[in-house]
């Protein structure tokens, strides 16, 4: 097997040559990974909120933002300079506390998710067990800051908005769990590392989303569902509840929600590419191109390429998936309330535990194609 | 003491003042919310204590099950049923916290006893790891298959008592017609009284 090229070990195995110690170079190189993956996630936003506002002016016929920056690439920052310097007010009646807690722990743990976000074979904070069970255990926390944040602004539209993103998220984070339980009954593991080797190797071919249509599906609407995205975005239906939990916030607080959510979209986009499109894998294998040149995989500089091009494939897979979701966003209206939750529970539910079964019947039956 | 040790002895402090000022927060706060949102402060400490034992998946369900829905639905139900009103003075009220107490006294001295049995020696095993989901896996259909189907039957019995109670729609107390106009009736689906529903159970699905 391929390793590809180990970042962490040329690092530590280069200071310790420079007179470090290796736990003292074990302790340098934590931060690294983790600061660039925090960078990464934080310029994310930047691109999906421009991103956002190119996509829905071409879908309205305008042309969105221009002066800021080349291209109104700039624009995200000034909005996000703007809400810094905005007054942070704290309605008389609201729980200070409760009300300052609650966009935290919306935001930590979908910042905490990208640990396990593989951009390549050794391009991953750590490759944890339990891998990929951690990122649904991880988005399982935020409805209790909505709650917290839906409660504490002392508003009955923030209390609804509350109340139905928490009823939302649960109701879809049981289908979403299903369809992760059939690809990792396929990949006999829950490491995302793990998830995508068992991908690779037929470049396109290999890719879960022809074993698994149903799952890919069942997972992409969850995940919609779990960033409230339009056609899902009830908790912050503004004809009905003004902006739902997020009505009585200002300033910063209110940008983290923002925060939140755009890289709650991009996280999402991410799992999908890693669960269902081969992860960094190329659509046609590098492995296979390099054997038919007659290349040693082993060569520096097809590592460095290989690596390059995992990163790539990754970030490009993923936009490719936010990018429906902006398409989605500004041309499906939104569900009622009711339609959503039958949805959840009647269809999506029963689809994906059959979905499970049949996958668990096809391991059984062909065990060369489904990982046995 | 190497950095991870350091590491280790720190996190352990902080989860253990998070996790019994948390407890006690639930118990003495007069706010019910805080005590709801407290809970889920304690069993994230917990999954927290979980992992510094090299039990990943143990701590990651943790999350998933006690801080994803079971404090979530407490908080659900407290923020739907927010009932106001002042407690009623009971008579004889001392009865039920003297039994409170005794059940509390009684607790405590189980698990005081408990935790001087125990011997808390290290185990001379290595600890699994990640191969620990495996492990808890074959436990499940092996010797502890009793006791998984048992929880399973459990939540079954939950999930259709769920169901029942939240497809009785719209029974009143009082009989259609006894204390309001027919003109004064909205059009719902026909009434059915709780004792009509209960004589009908055995031949129809209500």
């Amino acid at each position: 097997m391929n390793q590809g090229i180990d970042l962490q070990g040329s690092f530590i195995r280069a200071m310790v040559d420079l007179g470090f110690s290796p736990g003292v170079a074990k302790t340098l190189w934590l931060p690294l990974p983790m600061g660039v993956i925090l960078v990464a996630a934080t310029v994310s936003i930047f691109v999906t909120v421009w991103l956002e506002r190119k996509i829905s002016a071409a879908a309205q016929q305008r042309i969105g933002p221009e002066y800021a920056g080349p291209l109104g690439t700039l624009q995200a920052a000034a909005d996000g300079i703007k809400l810094i310097f905005k007054e942070d007010i704290t309605p008389a009646k609201a729980d200070p506390w409760l009300f300052t807690l609650g966009p935290a722990i919306v935001v930590i743990p979908v910042f905490l998710s990208f640990l396990i976000v593989p951009f390549g074979q050794n391009m991953v904070i750590t490759d944890i067990g339990v891998g990929i069970f951690l990122w649904i255990a991880l988005s399982s926390i935020a409805p209790i800051g909505l709650l917290m944040a839906g409660y504490s602004s002392n508003n009955k539209y923030s209390l609804l908005g509350g109340l139905r993103a928490a009823a939302q998220s649960i109701s879809y984070e049981i289908p979403m769990a299903l369809a992760v339980l059939a690809v990792v009954l396929m990949s006999n593991s829950l490491s995302t590392i793990d998830i995508v080797n068992q991908q690779s190797g037929y470049g396109i071919l290999g890719w879960n989303i022809w074993r698994q249509p149903a799952g890919f599906l069942i997972f992409w609407i969850a995940a919609l569902a779990e960033c409230e995205r339009l056609p899902f975005d009830l908790p912050e239906a503004e004809e009905e509840l003004v902006a739902g939990y997020q009505t009585e916030y200002t300033g910063m607080k209110f940008g983290l929600f923002y925060v939140g959510s755009y890289v709650n979209l991009v996280l999402s986009a991410l799992i999908v590419s890693i669960l269902y499109l081969g992860g960094w894998e190329f659509p046609v294998s590098v492995t296979w191109i390099s054997g038919l040149l007659g290349i040693s995989e082993t060569t520096p500089w097809l590592q460095v390429i290989t690596a390059a091009i995992g990163i790539m494939m990754t970030v490009f897979k993923a936009y490719a998936l936010v990018f429906i979701a902006i398409l989605l966003r500004w041309t499906v209206p939104r569900v009622r309330i009711d339609q959503l939750l039958d949805f959840g529970w009647k269809f999506l539910l029963p689809v994906s535990l059959v979905n499970l079964l049949l996958t668990a019947a096809l391991k059984l039956t062909f065990p060369v194609a489904f990982g046995g | 003491m190497t950095l991870s040790e350091g590491v280790q002895l720190v996190a352990f402090g902080l989860l253990a003042i998070m996790m019994l000022g948390g407890a006690l927060g639930v118990v003495l706060l007069e706010n019910i919310v805080y005590s709801a949102f407290l809970l889920g402060g304690v069993f994230l400490s917990m999954s927290g204590m979980f992992i510094l034992l090299n039990a990943g998946f143990v701590a990651a369900a943790q999350v998933l099950v006690y801080v994803g829905a079971v404090s979530v639905l407490i908080l659900f139900g407290i923020m739907l049923v927010n009932k106001q009103q002042p407690f009623l003075p009971v008579k004889s009220a001392w009865v039920g916290k003297a039994a409170t107490g005794a059940v509390c006294a009684g607790l405590f001295a189980l698990l005081t006893a408990t935790v001087f049995k125990t011997s808390w020696a290290f185990s001379p095993e290595m600890p699994v790891g990640d191969q620990a989901i495996v492990e808890i896996g074959k436990h499940f259909f092996t010797d502890y298959l009793l006791a998984f189907e048992l929880a399973s039957v459990l939540l079954l019995i939950a999930l259709i008592g769920a169901i029942v109670l939240a497809r009785r729609e719209l029974i009143p107390d009082t009989l259609p017609g006894e204390d309001e106009s027919e003109a004064l009736q909205l059009p719902e689906r026909p009434r059915q009284l709780v004792s009509s529903v209960a004589a009908n159970t055995s031949d129809s699905d209500a």
